[in-house]
């Protein structure tokens, strides 16, 4: 499958990537893709664009590929880029700004259905679990 | 430590999983610590700390429930507060950092607070029990305590993420932290070599991603095993529950996967200790922990 990416100066400066860099409190520019973010990933696997590769889509302004992308929902925070990066970026911090972004938009696009968990599900899950699901996951 | 007559107080913030599934957790705190003459005391009125610090610089409303309980902690004329609860710990704490150093967003909270009586002004420190054992009691003074050593036991520390990320909260080395270890030690057992121990778990996907835990825990669990660990020790209830509860999950992906029983740093205290199994609440783990200690001669 071919994918045609266009890349203009208007969306890297746009205000989206304004937004993203104001909500993480981080300087997307600063990433210079060494990858050791992604290398030392716990959730790697299970992602379907790696966190290197969300930073680049950030510098780039490729709006809908990151919202869209799986992966925003399959980091977990654990920190581990942000504790490894050479350059101190928080990563994790920018995969938050893309969740929100997602969760503000006004269109209730949780990604979590609780509803949709049985009765005897919610009842063994543990607060903990539920809370923090229901904090990263949900309008 | 003071008068040594007179047992020590400290405000235990327990959170909420302590006083649901991880009720093994929350007894075998308060009884170790009973046991080292330090009484542990409620705090009165706290509510739930949040779980999960927000990342978003702006999201301002998930400080609310932390920095109430920092109130909470003023209003029990203290200054200090000690929670066992990695997640707790960690949510707790990086709120504190935060409204520290962003006078602000200080402000903004106790203006939504309007109905409290105190304010905050960052002036409470948050503890983790481990750090507590560590900086105030003394692994050494900790072992006189020991009535039943862990003798031949060989345990797998797991930290996971919140008790080491990020470097502001940790209170021991990012990647090779070795409190646990240590505390262990002085309760004579062995600490194995885990090169997992600072992996994440999965956390929260246990609710609706429980393949992801499944594969977590089988790395995890995999690793302890393979250092011929009896068992594995935690200071999170999210990921005992992942790792213990979790585990038939990890058996259907792996069948070579073999169990292991997960049991809190606390309860390795108790049993120590010599408390009895009330204490303990064995009963509460998916996977019984009592042959693995018994093939020890330890139960």
């Amino acid at each position: 499958m071919t994918t045609t990416i266009h890349i203009s100066s208007a969306r890297i400066g746009s205000p989206f990537v304004a937004k993203l860099e104001q909500i993480s409190g981080q300087n997307l520019l600063a990433c210079y893709q060494c990858g050791k973010c992604s290398a030392g990933c716990p959730m790697a696997a299970h992602m379907d664009v790696l966190p290197n590769q969300i930073i680049r889509l950030a510098q780039l302004g490729m709006k809908e590929q990151l919202l869209a992308a799986r992966s925003i929902w399959i980091c977990v925070s654990c920190l581990t880029c942000n504790s490894r990066c050479p350059k101190e970026i928080k990563i994790a911090e920018i995969f938050e700004a893309l969740r929100e972004t997602v969760l503000r938009s006004g269109n209730r696009d949780d990604h979590l259905k609780i509803q949709e968990l049985s009765p005897e599900a919610r009842g063994a899950l543990p607060p903990i679990a539920m809370i923090s699901a229901m904090r990263k996951q949900t309008s | 430590m003071g008068n040594e007559n007179k047992p020590m107080k400290l405000i235990y913030y327990p959170g909420c999983t302590l006083k649901n599934q991880a009720r093994n957790f929350d007894v075998s705190t308060i009884s170790s610590m009973a046991e080292l003459d330090v009484e542990v005391e409620e705090l009165e009125r706290w509510n739930c700390c949040g779980t999960v610090h927000a990342l978003g610089s702006d999201n301002i409303m998930n400080r609310v429930a932390p920095v109430t309980n920092l109130i909470r902690v003023k209003e029990a004329n203290a200054s200090e507060f000690m929670t066992s609860c990695a997640m707790c710990y960690n949510t707790l704490k990086r709120a504190n950092i935060d409204v520290k150093k962003r006078a602000d967003a200080l402000e903004t909270i106790n203006e939504f607070l309007y109905q409290e009586e105190t304010k905050y002004a960052g002036d409470v420190d948050v503890l983790h029990l481990l750090e507590y054992l560590r900086d105030r009691i003394g692994f050494d003074k900790l072992a006189e305590k020991v009535k039943k050593p862990l003798t031949g036991l060989r345990v797998a520390c797991y930290y996971g993420c919140l008790l080491v990320r990020p470097k502001e909260v940790a209170f021991d080395d990012v990647e090779n932290p070795m409190v646990m270890e240590n505390l262990i030690r002085a309760l004579g057992a062995t600490p194995v070599p885990f090169p997992q121990k600072t992996e994440c778990c999965g956390a929260y996907h246990t609710v609706d991603k429980p393949e992801i835990i499944a594969e977590r825990t089988d790395k995890i669990m995999g690793s302890a095993h393979e250092e011929q660990a009896d068992l594995v020790v935690v200071s999170c209830p999210l990921c005992a529950f992942n790792l213990d509860f979790r585990q038939e999950d990890a058996r259907r992906l792996n069948p070579d996967f073999h169990h292991l029983p997960v049991l809190y740093f606390t309860q390795l205290m108790a049993l120590a200790f010599g408390c009895d199994d009330t204490a303990l609440r064995f009963d509460l783990h998916h996977i019984d922990p009592k042959p693995a200690l018994v093939g020890r001669g330890l139960a």
